[in-house]
């Protein structure tokens, strides 16, 4: 790809970082904790306009990435994005690995297996596929 | 200082998520989009692990983690006709992972740090649990019904006022959700947040039941979207930055795909979902006049032999039959007689987007010569035989002329334009759509009656000179 295509589709992402930064740095002080408080004590004022805005351009940069994926590829595509999606991990993580009550760290257990195995099963697979498709020198 | 770490790498783990997306844009570097993804989770994982507050469980997360690989390997193994199941399977993980986070946190709260819930906070997490549980059992049903599960009715299933039930499942859910959002700690709060779970899953149920198997690429995509959202919205909840972005791009990528999946059909996002197609009126089957050609073994590798151009067009039968290899040989056999041969793949072909892609990529055709629909379109004339696998309503003439046919105005590939076409077709039934197909009564086209795999494996028989005919 070409450094005109790479400066093309990284603006945005720029934008939202320098955004994320100028919003984390706050007027004065030190940047606001942005984790979930630990249960039971103080309360985090949420910070929703930079995470909105987050979700908007993440959005954006989201559709103008997958417009340009092969149409070839879109079941890998989907099997990716999956995996990809099994973010909820990183909930799932904070949840169990706290010090919560048992049936509240049992629900998290059970998400963090069900992120986990879509995590594995997501991006083998994904791997698995994309191995198959050759080009025309490919094949034996 | 470990949070400034925490938020580095998730700066670095969501840059690696868009680069990773990015590189599926070409076969040539799509693997690397797989490395890129594994790198991200690993940094996401590792950093949100070493954060101060996760130190007291950890046998907990290695146990579900191990449990996860466990069973994450061999749903990686499963046969590639199997992955549109696999996929709707590991989109009902992914919602149900999302709900049950959500529900953790709101009781977490509701028992201690009340104050946690507010108004911003409990919109995404009623948001989170009724997209999660609505993927969880929806995405389920729609596993159950590409795996052909016997007590998951294939057919679409409609009831009276169906729409109405299923929107004021919706609103309801919706209606308690609000009153939660103003009184998150009431005495019926508790009570009122588990009718909202059982209303998401029982409209997960409801929502794919109506559901056919033509629509499937359509219906998986969206719920791909909902996966995501449900993602994002907790990622509202926690405060998680790249909860969001990783989120939102996975349900751009759903919104994308069913948009395309939509095009391809030329129907809307509403009338798929509450549209019950299969339930059609079951056809005119236009009296006794209409008649098939059949041909046989010889004759259609005849047909093929003479010809420059072969374009064959594979559709869900060809995975059904599992005869994406013979397929295979029979490009081979041909290639080798210099015949130029293309594969015209619809959109909707099979059942989730990309499907007969990654099939005939599995049987070692080179992608080069798999090509859309759009691009194949405008060479059909020229094309001297077009052999249709196993394809039926991607296929059906009846989208460019008849009017009053369910799938008027879908794009379809132009088989009838091709001097010769053959079907490979397993039975006289019609299609999945219950509508009759024109392409096979037409006086260019031959039949070839049988299972794909069969019928493709005595062409090959023919053309390499061997014996096995009948």
């Amino acid at each position: 790809m070409s450094g005109r295509q790479i400066a093309r589709w990284m603006a945005p992402l720029i934008v939202a970082v320098a955004a994320g930064a100028a919003q984390a740095q706050g007027p004065g002080g030190p940047p606001p904790v942005t984790t979930v408080p630990p249960a039971g004590t103080e309360t985090a004022p949420l910070d929703y306009w930079s995470m909105l805005f987050v979700f908007m351009l993440a959005t954006f940069i989201g559709v103008g990435v997958i417009r340009r994926v092969s149409r070839l590829l879109h079941t890998p595509l989907m099997s990716l994005t999956n995996a990809i999606s099994a973010i909820a991990v990183v909930g799932s993580i904070i949840v169990t690995g706290s010090d919560h009550p048992l049936h509240i760290r049992i629900l998290g257990a059970i998400a963090l297996f069900a992120s986990m195995t879509n995590i594995v099963s997501g991006f083998l697979i994904t791997d698995r596929m994309l191995k198959m498709f050759k080009g025309d020198g490919g094949r034996k | 200082m470990i949070d400034a770490f925490t938020q580095l790498s998730y700066v670095v783990a969501t840059a690696l998520f868009i680069l990773a997306l990015h590189w599926m844009n070409d076969p040539k570097t799509a693997r690397r989009g797989v490395y890129g993804g594994v790198a991200a989770m690993v940094v996401a994982i590792l950093a949100t692990w070493a954060q101060p507050q996760v130190i007291v469980h950890h046998v907990w997360i290695v146990l579900a983690i191990a449990l996860g690989f466990i069973v994450g390997w061999p749903l990686s193994r499963v046969p590639l006709t199997a992955v549109p199941q696999r996929t709707a399977l590991s989109h009902s993980f992914g919602g149900l992972a999302a709900g049950l986070v959500g529900t953790a946190e709101y009781f977490l709260w509701l028992g201690g740090a009340r104050a946690n819930l507010t108004p911003f906070r409990m919109t995404a997490i009623i948001a989170e649990i009724i997209l999660g549980f609505l993927t969880f059992t929806g995405s389920l049903m729609a596993a159950g019904k590409l795996q052909e599960i016997r007590w998951i009715p294939q057919r679409p299933v409609t009831f009276p006022l169906q729409n109405a039930v299923n929107i004021g499942l919706l609103l309801l859910a919706a209606i308690l959700g609000a009153a939660l959002v103003l009184n998150p700690a009431a005495a019926w709060s508790a009570t009122a947040f588990l009718s909202i779970i059982g209303l998401a899953l029982l409209f997960g149920v409801l929502l794919i039941i109506p559901i056919g198997g033509a629509d499937m690429p359509t219906v998986i995509s969206i719920l791909n979207s909902y996966a995501g959202l449900s993602a994002v919205a907790m990622g509202f909840v926690l405060d998680n930055k790249l909860l969001i972005t990783a989120g939102a791009l996975d349900g751009s990528s759903g919104l994308i795909l069913s948009i395309i999946m939509c095009k391809a059909m030329n129907r809307s996002f509403a009338n798929v979902l509450f549209g019950a197609f299969g339930k059609v009126e079951p056809a005119k089957t236009g009296g006794g006049q209409k008649a098939y050609k059949t041909e046989t073994i010889e004759g259609a590798a005849q047909l093929l032999e003479q010809a420059s151009l072969v374009v064959i067009v594979p559709g869900y039968g060809m995975a059904v039959a599992q005869a994406q290899h013979k397929v295979r040989e029979l490009y081979d056999q041909l290639k080798k007689r210099g015949i130029t041969v293309r594969f015209a793949i619809h959109p909707v072909a099979g059942r989730m987007p990309g499907h007969m892609n990654v099939l005939l990529a599995e049987a070692d055709i080179p992608y080069t010569d798999l090509v859309e629909m759009e691009e194949i379109n405008p060479d059909m004339p020229q094309c001297d035989v077009a052999l249709v696998v196993g394809a039926n309503d991607v296929v059906n003439p009846a989208a460019r002329s008849d009017k009053t046919s369910p799938i008027y105005g879908m794009p379809i590939v132009d088989a009838d334009k091709a001097r010769t076409v053959l079907a490979v077709k397993r039975s006289k039934n019609p299609g999945f759509a219950g509508i009759d197909n024109e392409l096979y009564f037409s006086d260019r086209t031959w039949m070839l009656f049988g299972d794909a795999k069969a019928v493709i494996g005595e062409l090959v028989k023919q053309l390499s000179g061997g014996s096995g005919m009948h």
